[in-house]
Order: C-alpha cells, then structure tokens, then sequence
C-alpha cells in the first residue's frame, strides 16, 4: 500500500514546507476551495472514514451535525494529546508532517466554516511543539493560513495549545474546558461539542490521524478512499507495536490487518526466540488478548468481535515472562493516578482496585480476592461520569477472563515470579 | 506592580497569546507554562501574578494549575528526569532504572537530590514506547535507556 500518512516521513526535512510542497503538498487545500463546503463533507461522508482518537466515531457524520448547527463562530479542535500508553501513533505525523496535518486542517475548516483552529498539544512532546509553531508560521507566510487564503475569501487561524500532564484531558469535553483554562474534567453529554463546545460554540474534535487523512480523502474522492482496507471502516491505519518484538515501531497498513500480520511480518515477531504470551491491541484501556486470538482483525468492526477494541491501535506484545499481575497492577496505578476525581465509582473504584492488585503481587493476596475485583469492578462498568471508568474496569476484566490463573496462582502462593 | 515579576519578553509573549483566544482566561495554561519556565516552578506569588495579568482570582489559577501534573509548587532540582515506567518501558527494563537512580544518586520517585542536581518525576507513557524505555531530562528526549546509557546521559546534566 502507498504510503499516504507517513509518506516521506525519512527525509530528514520532511517537516519543512518546501519540502511538503515538492512532493505534492497543499495541491489539495486549492482543489478543496474549488468544492463546496458540503461537497467535502459528502466525500468524507463516502469515505467511511472513522475517527481515529479511538472511539471511530465516522467523521462525517460528526461534521454534518457540526455544521447543522446554525451558530457562529465555529471552532476546530485536533485533539494531539495522544495520552493512552502504548501510544505512539500521531508523534511522527506531529513531529515530521506537521504540514499534513494543517492541510487537512485547513481543509476541513473550509468545509465547516470554521475560523479558529487549535491543536491541543501534550506537554510531554516539547519537540512537536517546536516544530508545529514553525510549520504553523510557514504556513502563515505562504498565506496558507490567516486572511484571504489564496487569495479567497477564506480566513483560518491555528494555534498550538499546551496540556500540562492530565491524561483525562485527551477526552474531549475535558480537552475543551482544559482549552478554556479550567481543570480539565469531562462535561455531561448531551449537549455535544458539536453543539455546545468550546466557549459555548459548535466545535469539532478530531484526532490528528483522522485529519492527516482528509487531503487524501480529498485527493482520491470518498468512493476510492472507501475501498482501501476493510469495507465497514476503510483506510489506510497507523498501528504502533511495543514490547517484546524485534522491531518495534508505527507501521501504516491497511485497516483490518491482522495482529498476526503487524506482529510478525511488520514488527519482525518476538525478541530472543521466545513464545508470545499476550497482546494488549489498542493501549491500556483495551481488553487484553490471548496469543491464540491473534488472527483477528485489527479495526473498528473485528475487534469488539474479539471481545477487545481497535482503540488507539497500540499494540502491546508481551512474550512468555511476563507477570499478568504485574502489568494489570501497573495499569491500574496508572488509572488511579489519571482519574479526575470528578465521579465515585472511577475515583474510590481505581483506588481499591490498585491496592488489592498491589497487595496480590507482593504475595499478601486473600482468597475471595478475585471475587472482590470482579464485585468492584461490575460496579464501576456503566456507571461513570466518561469512559475513563470503563476503560479501567474493561482492562480488568479483560485480564481475569483470560489469566485468572495467574492471579489464583498468585494468591495461593504459587507463583513462580517471587512477588513480581 | 500589576505586572508583578515577569520579564518584559515573557509579558510580551503572553499578550501575543492572549489575542488568540477569545477570553483572557484561555491564556492561562500558556501563562503557566511561561512562568514555570521563567521561575522554575509556581510560587503563591508567582500565580498571584498571573491572576493580575490576565484579570483572574487566585482561586481560579490555583485551582486550575493544582489539575495538572506538570505544574510545579515546589523548588525543583536543577534537572528534572522525567522518566516513563508505563507498561511498554517497564517490559523493557524501566524498573531496573528506578533502581539505579536509588542506588546511583539516592534518588527517590517525587523527591531531589540533596545537591539539588535532580529531581525525579515518573511519568506514565511520553509516546515512545516503540524505543522504550525512555525519559525527559527537562525538555531533552531520550530513549532506547540501558543502565549504562542513563548514567552516561545524566553524566552531561551538572
Ligand atoms: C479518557 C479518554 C482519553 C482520550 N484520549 C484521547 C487522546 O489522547 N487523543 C484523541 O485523539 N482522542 C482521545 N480520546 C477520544 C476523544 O474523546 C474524542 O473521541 C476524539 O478526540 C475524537 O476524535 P476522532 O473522532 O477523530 O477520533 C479520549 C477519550 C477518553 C474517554
Ligand atoms: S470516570 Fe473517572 S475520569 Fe471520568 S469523570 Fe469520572 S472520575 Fe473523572
Ligand atoms: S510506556 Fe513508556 S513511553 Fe509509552
């Protein structure tokens, strides 16, 4: 498959305009201005194009309600907080086509008659930001961005915004009162961003890959963009593999490649000849999977089938040695630490659960102990304020269906990994 | 001196960023950044000063800057590493690493070195799992860290 996120990606000047502009850059910011709006609209629509923050929600679905909407201004939001471990993904496209990224900004600006673009922006990339204010200015000056873009009556502003460390602020109701200036805790729904969003005005979150593939959308029309990959949520697909294989990395592939294809023919299999235990597919918020399920389809539509979820496509591969306990502990930790604190269940839930967790992996676990994390964490499935909550209870379960053994051996004092 | 403390380039840069947005508060996470940056870490007078700048209550910089793990309300060492042990870098050997930096510099996760050389923050994931494990030694990136190479790095931070 032609490279079409990641294209160019190892010239080492790929994040520099000329650069973009040789290979073709920006060609598709004056074919979309000579679209109607809702004509690009129709197109992504066609596409099937499926957001790829991690809740694939489709695109232009989202940007019709967007733009049903009759209030003004309007504001576009690229979520870059890229916050769920094992997440990888929208880095390079940050760091070395940032200008990818502002054309698919401009472009869906134009199409959502939005004025005022922000792309909120982790903290923990400092290099990205550099780079994306000096893409941003490049753009500025070829009239790219800010008054009359090429000469149109078409106006865009972009601005790089910086989180500060808050992993919730990745969700994107809390992402916009984060954006305000505020402690970023999610907000109820409805109303939708869409409607009510930033600064009370209709604003459309999309993440950096879902807009990095709108000038291609663009380029080759929704029909042929449809046909890449798997039919129900086509496209091409960055997946980020780590752990124990021997070439980890983001590799850009066809949605609905299998985890088998992406572990062994992408990421060259597993490091020093061992066995492949388990893969968490789309980050630590998605239900782990046992090695012999590793035939599924890495998308929207399998991997619910799986029992897991495409998430944000991290693919963490763990080989024979490792600890179940360990890792489920490890994650918990980090979703004690991340939870807002705004709702009960997420808050005390996250927190029992790591300290059990804590306790079984020392060597200190009770019988009845799987019972209780199982008792807690069906108390906390459904019933939070955003799906942080969810993604805690969901990793849980997903880790006692498959490797209760571990923990029974654990607590019974069997273990052979001596506390870890 | 409603301008408190801050430098004039520094004062200069927030109103830049002030006229991107379209209430003052928006600027707030920026004005943290900058003053963090130009003092280190958030001092009650340091926020005291960013409420005036940008026509705010206390409570409402406090309140929000206490949300965010990366703000700081305490002198920090020198260097601060920010090292990743989430799930992809402790596959990798992360722990061995907290290790070390007991061991090598008695150096506790939250806490400074007595010389005031390094503070450790653990971090969970900076997006470079696929070379983990990794860190930030203030704003510098490191990956693909052994034992060795930790050492050999922080070796550079006097
Ligand atoms: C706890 C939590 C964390 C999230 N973190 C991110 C993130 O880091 N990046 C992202 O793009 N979406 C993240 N999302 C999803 C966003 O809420 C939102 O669905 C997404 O940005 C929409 O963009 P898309 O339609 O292009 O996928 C997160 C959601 C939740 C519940
Ligand atoms: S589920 Fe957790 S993160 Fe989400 S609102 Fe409740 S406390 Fe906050
Ligand atoms: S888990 Fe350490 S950088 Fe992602």
């Amino acid at each position: 498959m032609e490279r079409v996120l990641l294209k160019n990606i190892e010239n080492p000047n790929s994040a520099e305009i000329d650069e973009y502009l040789k290979a073709g850059g920006y060609r598709n910011v004056s074919k979309a201005f000579d679209m109607r709006p809702e004509d690009i609209i129709e197109e992504v629509k066609k596409s099937g194009l499926r957001g790829r923050g991690g809740a694939g929600f489709p695109t232009g679905m989202k940007w019709g309600f967007a733009i049903a909407d009759p209030k003004f201004p309007k504001y576009l939001i690229c979520n870059a907080d890229e916050g769920e471990p094992g997440t990888f993904k929208d880095r390079p496209i940050l760091e070395r086509n940032p200008h990818l990224l502002i054309e698919g900004m401009i472009i869906s600006a134009y199409a959502l008659k939005a004025e005022y673009g922000y792309i909120y922006l982790r903290a923990e990339y400092p290099k990205a930001k550099e780079i994306l204010d000096r893409a941003i200015r490049q753009a500025y000056e070829r009239n790219y961005l800010g008054e009359n873009i090429l000469g149109r009556d078409v106006r865009f502003h972009l601005t790089v915004h910086q989180g500060a460390g808050a992993y919730i602020c990745g969700e994107e109701t809390a992402l916009i009162d984060s954006l305000e200036g505020k402690r970023g805790q999610p907000r109820n729904k409805p109303p939708f961003p869409v409607n009510v969003g930033a600064w009370r005005m209709p604003t459309i979150v999309n993440n950096v890959e879902t807009l990095a593939n709108i000038p291609y959308i663009v380029e080759i029309g929704g029909e042929a963009y449809s046909k890449i990959g798997n039919p129900e949520c086509p496209g091409p697909k960055l997946y980020c593999v780590s752990g124990h294989v021997n070439r980890p990395g983001v590799y850009e592939l066809p949605m609905g490649t299998t985890l088998r294809e992406i572990i062994y023919t992408h990421a060259g299999g597993i490091r020093n000849d061992k066995e492949l235990k388990a893969v968490i597919p789309g980050g630590v918020s998605t239900p782990v999977l046992p090695a012999s399920m590793i035939d599924c389809r890495m998308d929207f539509v399998s991997m619910p089938k799986a029992g897991s979820m495409l998430g944000s496509a991290a693919v963490i591969v763990m080989d024979e040695t490792v600890c179940m306990v360990k890792v489920m502990h490890r994650i918990m930790k980090f979703f004690e630490h991340e939870s807002c604190g705004k709702c009960t269940p997420c808050r005390e839930g996250t927190g029992w659960l790591r300290r059990i967790l804590e306790s079984i992996e020392k060597g200190n676990g009770r019988p009845g102990d799987i019972e209780l994390l199982r008792d807690i964490s069906e108390d906390m499935m459904g019933k939070t304020f955003c799906p942080l909550g969810d993604g805690a209870a969901g990793a849980l379960r997903g880790m006692l269906k498959h490797f209760e053994y571990e923990f029974e051996e654990h607590i019974a004092g069997r273990s052979r990994c001596k506390g870890g | 001196m409603a301008r408190g403390m801050f430098s004039e380039t520094a004062i200069k840069e927030l109103e830049e960023i002030r006229r991107r947005y379209p209430d003052s508060r928006a600027a707030l996470l920026p004005a943290l950044h900058i003053a963090q940056r130009e003092f280190g870490w958030l001092s009650d007078d340091v926020m005291r000063s960013v409420a005036r700048l940008l026509n705010l209550t206390e409570a409402e910089v406090k309140g929000t800057a206490s949300f965010y793990s990366m703000f700081r309300f305490r002198p920090m060492g020198r260097h601060i590493i920010q090292l990743c042990t989430n799930v992809s870098c402790m596959l990798l050997g992360a722990e061995r690493l907290v290790d070390l930096l007991k061991d090598r510099y008695g150096l506790e996760p939250g806490g400074t070195t007595e010389d005031g050389r390094f503070s450790l923050v653990i971090m969970e994931c900076i997006g470079a799992c696929g070379t983990a494990p990794a860190m930030l030694v203030n704003s510098d990136f490191y990956d693909n860290l052994t034992e060795e190479r930790i050492v050999e790095i922080l070796e550079r931070y006097k």
